[in-house]
This record gives C-alpha cells, sequence and structure tokens, in this order.
C-alpha cells in the first residue's frame, strides 16, 4: 500500500528520519551547470574536498550560454564578462574535479533537463537532483527529482547525499482524452490555474489517470516540469512501456542483460491501488482548450477563448496593470511583439515539430520577431533532419544553437521592456525574460500561431 | 555559519502577493561566481527606477524601513526558482527573517542553510502585521516564537534538525561527512546500481 513516490523514498534511505534529524537520501544522479554550482565548488575547495561520485555527475552549460547561430563553437560570443567567467569557472571546475563535462561544441550539449533523458541518463526509480527547480521534469520517467539549493548542491559533490524531510504526496487525476489541438503544455497550465502556484507546496505530485497514460515522454516531461509552477518540488508519472521503449537503447540507459533486470525493477513502480495520499485533485482533459497566462504567475491561467478574470486584490489589480491586459476581454484581442519556442519545458523535438505543423504556409506576421531555440543539439540535428528549421526561417522566424535562451534571459536573449511575448517557458515572473518584458506563457502551437497572426490567437484557426 | 537565535526589529512591510525568486534577485545577476555582494540586487527592479533612481513607492525605500531586518511579505513568498542567491541577497541587504502565511519549500530550504529565518503565521496575525509596517517584534529561534508589541505570543513551525543549526551554528555538510560510513554501506550493499 506505498505510492510510487514512497517506493523510490523507502528505496534510497541511507538514514531514516526521526523526530530530531531528517532522513539521509542517497542520490542517483546529480546534474550540474555553470550558474547554481560554482559558490559549491569553492566550498569543496576550502575543506579539501572531493567530489565522492562523479560517475553519478552530469555536467553541462546551458543557463548563461549564448544561442546565436555559429559555423564553429570557437566564434560563440558570450554576452558579458561575468557570463564568460561563469562558463570558464566552470570548465575549471570539472577538470580539477575530475568531472566530465559536455561543454561547448559537444554533441549532446544542452538544457540540462533534456539530456539527462535523452541520453538515458534518467531512469525509472532514480533519485536525481540538480541546482535548478525544474528538475521535476526528470519525474515523467518515475524518478524522483528536484530542484536544490547551492549549498545542497555541494552536499551532493562531497556526499552523494541530502538531508531531507519526507514530503507529503498530492494525487492529480487526470480523466479523459485531450481534444485534437490542446497539448500537454495547456493540461499543465490548466492544472496550475486549479490549484494556485502554492496548492503543491510540501508535496510531491503524481499525475494519474487516462490522459496521463496516453501522453508521449516528451509530453509527460513538459507536465513534470511545471510541477513546481504549483509549488511541489516534484512531480512524478508511473513508468510503463511508454517510458521503456523511450529509454531503450540510450547510451546511458541499462543495456543488454541489465536492460531486462531493469525493467523487471520499473515495472514495480507503480502506486500500488490500495495506496493512500495526504490530498487529490481532479480534473477532466475532454474539457480543456488552448490555455494562456494573463498575469505575472503562471497560476493566473485563462482559456484561450475566455474572458480574462476579474479581481478585486492589490496583488491581482498590480499583475494586470503590468501586463497592461484588462478585465471582461480575452487574451487573444493583445497585439504580440515576440514569440519564444523553446525552454525546458517546450524545447523538444516534438515541440518544434508542433510549432513548425502551425507555421508551414504562413508567414511571421510584420513587426513581431520569432526565436525558435531546441533544447539540444540533439534536437537541433534531429529537427533539423526533418526539415524542420527550413519551415521555421522559410517562415521567417530565427532557428538558434540549443540553450535556456529567452526563458530566463541570462544569455542576451531578452525581450525589451514593455513588449508582449508569448512563450513557451514556464514563468511569466515581472522581468522573467527581461526588465519590463511582458509574458504570456502557452504551448508551442499556441506560440507559433500567434506569431502568425500577430496576437494571441487559438492554433485550432491555423490548422 | 554565525547561530542564530534572537532576532529583535522593526518590520519592513511588502504586501505583494506572491514575490517570486525573480522578484527577490532577478536572472541577470547570477551569473556571478561568488555569494557576497548580492545586497545591492535584492529586489533590484522594485527598488530601482529604469533609471537607476531609487523607487520612491517601493515600501523598502522608505526611510522607515532602513535598518529593518524583519520583512513581512504578502501570502507565498519566494515562489520559482531554486537560486540561493535569493536568500543571499536578503542577508546582504540586511534582513534576517522573512514573515508571511506561507513561503515556498525550496527558498525555505535555502534560507535555514544561510540563517535566514522563514516564519509562517496564520492569516489573523499576518493580516495585523501587514496591517502595521515598523512595529517592532521578536523572534525567539530557539522557543519558535514571535513576540508581538503587546507582548502576544505566536508560535511558528520550524523542523527541529534546521532549528538546532540555526541556534548553534551547525553547519550540515558537517553533519553529512560523519555518515560516511553509513553511505558508503548503502553504495555497498543496495540491490542495484545507478
Amino acid at each position: 500500500m506505498s505510492t510510487l513516490f514512497e517506493k523510490v523514498w523507502s528505496d534510497h534511505l541511507v538514514v531514516e528520519e526521526t523526530a530530531d534529524t531528517p532522513a539521509v537520501l542517497y542520490i542517483d544522479l546529480h546534474i550540474i551547470h555553470e550558474v547554481t554550482t560554482p559558490q559549491a565548488f569553492t566550498v569543496l575547495r576550502e575543506r579539501g574536498l572531493e567530489v565522492r561520485r562523479p560517475d553519478l555527475t552530469l555536467a553541462t552549460m546551458d543557463h548563461s550560454t549564448p544561442t546565436t547561430p555559429v559555423s564553429s563553437f570557437k566564434d560563440l560570443a558570450v554576452v558579458g564578462e561575468s557570463a564568460a567567467r561563469q562558463i570558464r569557472q566552470m570548465e575549471q571546475n570539472c577538470s580539477d574535479f575530475g568531472v566530465d563535462l559536455i561543454g561547448f561544441g559537444h554533441e549532446n550539449r544542452g538544457i540540462v533537463h533534456v539530456i539527462g533523458p535523452e541520453l538515458g541518463a534518467t531512469q525509472p526509480g532514480k533519485t536525481i537532483v540538480c541546482g535548478d527547480s525544474h528538475s521535476s521534469t526528470h519525474g515523467a520517467f518515475g524518478a524522483l527529482a528536484f530542484g536544490i539549493g547551492t549549498t545542497e548542491v555541494g552536499h551532493v559533490l562531497a556526499t552523494q547525499c541530502l538531508l531531507q524531510r519526507k514530503p507529503k504526496t498530492l494525487a492529480i487525476n487526470v480523466d479523459g482524452r485531450l481534444p485534437d489541438g490542446v497539448s500537454a503544455k495547456d493540461l499543465i497550465l490548466a492544472v496550475i490555474g486549479k490549484i494556485g502556484v502554492d496548492g503543491g507546496t510540501g508535496h510531491v505530485i503524481e499525475y494519474r489517470g487516462e490522459a496521463i497514460s496516453a501522453l508521449d515522454m516528451e509530453s509527460r516531461m513538459t507536465v513534470c516540469n511545471m510541477s513546481i509552477e504549483g509549488g511541489a518540488r516534484a512531480g512524478m508519472i508511473a513508468p510503463d512501456d511508454t517510458t521503456f521503449e523511450y529509454l531503450h537503447r540510450r547510451p546511458r540507459a541499462p543495456q543488454e542483460e541489465d536492460w531486462d533486470a531493469a525493467l523487471r525493477r520499473w515495472r514495480e513502480l507503480r502506486s500500488d491501488d490500495d495506496a493512500r495520499f495526504d490530498a487529490s485533485v481532479s480534473l477532466d482533459a475532454s474539457a480543456l482548450q488552448p490555455m494562456v497566462t494573463f498575469g505575472t504567475n503562471p497560476g493566473m491561467v485563462v482559456g484561450i477563448n475566455d474572458p480574462v478574470p476579474s479581481g478585486s486584490d492589490a496583488s491581482f489589480r498590480k499583475a494586470l496593470s503590468y501586463m497592461q491586459v484588462e478585465s471582461g476581454k480575452p487574451m487573444t484581442e493583445n497585439p504580440v511583439d515576440v514569440v519564444f519556442v523553446g525552454s525546458c519545458t517546450n524545447g523538444r523535438l516534438s515541440d518544434i515539430e508542433e510549432a513548425a505543423r502551425v507555421l508551414e504556409g504562413h508567414k511571421v506576421a510584420e513587426g513581431v520577431r520569432m526565436l525558435v531555440v531546441p533544447g539540444s543539439q540533439q534536437v537541433k540535428e534531429q529537427a533539423e533532419a526533418r526539415g524542420l528549421h527550413s519551415i521555421i526561417t522559410g517562415a521567417g522566424a530565427e532557428w538558434r544553437e540549443a540553450g535556456c535562451s529567452m526563458c530566463i534571459g541570462m544569455n542576451g536573449d531578452t525581450v525589451p521592456s514593455g513588449k508582449l511575448s508569448v512563450s513557451t517557458s514556464n514563468r511569466n515572473f515581472e522581468g522573467r525574460q527581461g526588465i519590463g518584458a511582458r509574458t504570456v506563457l502557452a504551448s508551442p502551437a499556441t506560440a507559433a500561431a500567434s506569431a502568425v497572426r500577430g496576437h494571441v490567437a487559438d492554433p485550432r484557426t491555423l490548422v | 555559519m554565525k547561530p542564530v537565535k534572537r532576532i529583535v526589529s522593526r518590520t519592513a512591510v511588502l504586501a505583494t502577493k506572491d514575490i517570486d525568486t525573480d522578484q527577490i534577485i532577478p536572472a541577470r545577476f547570477l551569473t556571478t561566481t561568488s555569494r557576497e555582494g548580492l545586497g545591492k540586487h535584492a529586489f533590484h527592479d522594485l527598488r530601482y527606477d529604469d533609471d537607476g533612481g531609487l523607487n520612491e513607492e517601493f515600501p523598502l525605500n522608505s526611510p522607515d524601513a532602513k535598518g529593518c531586518r524583519i520583512l513581512v511579505a504578502g501570502n507565498n513568498f519566494g515562489c520559482g526558482s531554486s537560486r540561493e542567491h535569493a536568500p543571499w541577497a536578503l542577508l546582504d541587504y540586511g534582513l534576517a527573517a522573512v514573515i508571511s502565511t506561507e513561503i515556498a519549500d525550496i527558498f525555505r530550504n535555502n534560507s535555514l542553510k544561510n540563517g535566514l529565518v522563514p516564519v509562517v503565521v496564520d492569516s489573523q496575525t499576518h493580516d495585523w502585521l501587514l496591517g502595521n509596517p515598523g512595529v517592532e517584534l521578536e523572534i525567539d529561534v530557539d522557543t519558535a516564537t514571535l513576540r508581538l508589541p503587546d507582548d502576544t505570543v505566536v508560535n511558528f513551525p520550524i523542523d527541529a534538525f534546521a532549528k538546532y543549526c540555526l541556534v548553534e551554528g551547525i553547519d550540515q555538510l558537517g553533519f553529512l561527512q560523519q555518515q560516511q560510513e553509513r553511505i558508503r554501506d548503502f553504495e555497498e550493499t543496495r540491490t542495484w546500481k545507478p
């Protein structure tokens, strides 16, 4: 009578928690990047410590890296001296501590939460952490994955363990099937709209039900990715044949007889029928439409054709004023300046395909800048092999190198002040995409349709 | 970490709900490789106008807020990213505690590891604090209590271990390192290897 979460949790207990002390939890995969690790390596140096398990540490660079197209990675111009220093520091730290770095010019480089699954390093039943809150993405495979701060990055580097209190569990049951033209992004935006940005605080979510089982792996990653936007540190989906098929023969997945053994173990990773959750929420997928945000957090969500709600409290009014959006009118009335397709939420091959499908035969509207940034160099290569980049550039959009790019705006890819961006990323916080930038979160299809129409648009009117 | 036992200060109030980590410190300041000196970036885009001048409407810029070490924030403070730069910036800015009705998980964990005390109170106490900026409060970490100006004492939840580490100035990495033998045993005896 255990939940999926409880099975993975108890499988990693080095020391059980007591009233006085937290559990010591073993970590199977630690993913590190340039932004949240320098200060952790400094602590290791100060104390003369080593990285305990470089073999369980996956390092890359994604946040402050440029995405401007280049013929050679030697030409990459990092924006700003401090970003360049941070990138050099990452190279030095990995070299000094014996950690393999998937660095510039490496064919596997990309966003931490895109390359972990792509390489097959993300696997069911693992504990996975990274100094990035969207680590919840890896839960799509039935892993327990969550974001940690830099002090904890140091803990994992030095001991491969974390001190943790056992979180509570929240079941999110999604029945029915998503209608045509409605994607995983719309589903997770609807979930966050329902539970609010703090609805999952203190909980690990398990997404369950017919609509979840029907999703492919990339869609499941989109759903789990945004668990943190509902306040939950982790979101999980029980692994099934869809999961196993995705992982089979990936370079870091178990091979041959190890694969068979792993499969037997992974098939046990599901919540028992009589498992109890601390809380549960239900949603009907068949009633959903494309969703967009109208405010300044991911819980301020509305159906694409529905009027923006009204609210009286000061924070709500402040959000609408920042967004220059009016209650009572649908978001489709808002003109668009910038469109961004990419990020750890929606920067995978199927996302690029979804955007390209909408763009095909159309042009990006006059005055709109559209950026398409693959989540990894592998995604880039696969998209190009399918000719998607030609559709994208043919429509007048920019096709970039891999990275976090305009989701967080640390690398020079930013939205100008006051401009409205329809973005497939995960946060519409004030200033997230640039000082004064106004962000509307949406699916890749909605983003592409908005680029073509020049205003926030329902993709179902184009395909 | 220095021990944190007792905080006595007037409050500054930032009543906005859901203040996220991008408000606490915008991402463009995260290219640093140090944890020092981030106070100048705390609440940067709220604190300063577009031309770099102080935004006089921002409550923390008012003369009354000067020197306040306790921040009373609207519901659900610290949601968003895992950046530990958020508590580093607030501590360097001069804050020692944040009071709200809810504090996001990762921000709370990061705060506790750096000596910034997260205090969650009931909505009645919260409403009163929001409505009365500048009152003097006493936070006693050891008893996990907040003393209001009328001597009312309000308890707040805090994990026993986190509290012990705060009060004694214990470094959690040191504690974890003492578990080395058990970690080695776990690695050797587990039934599958990652």
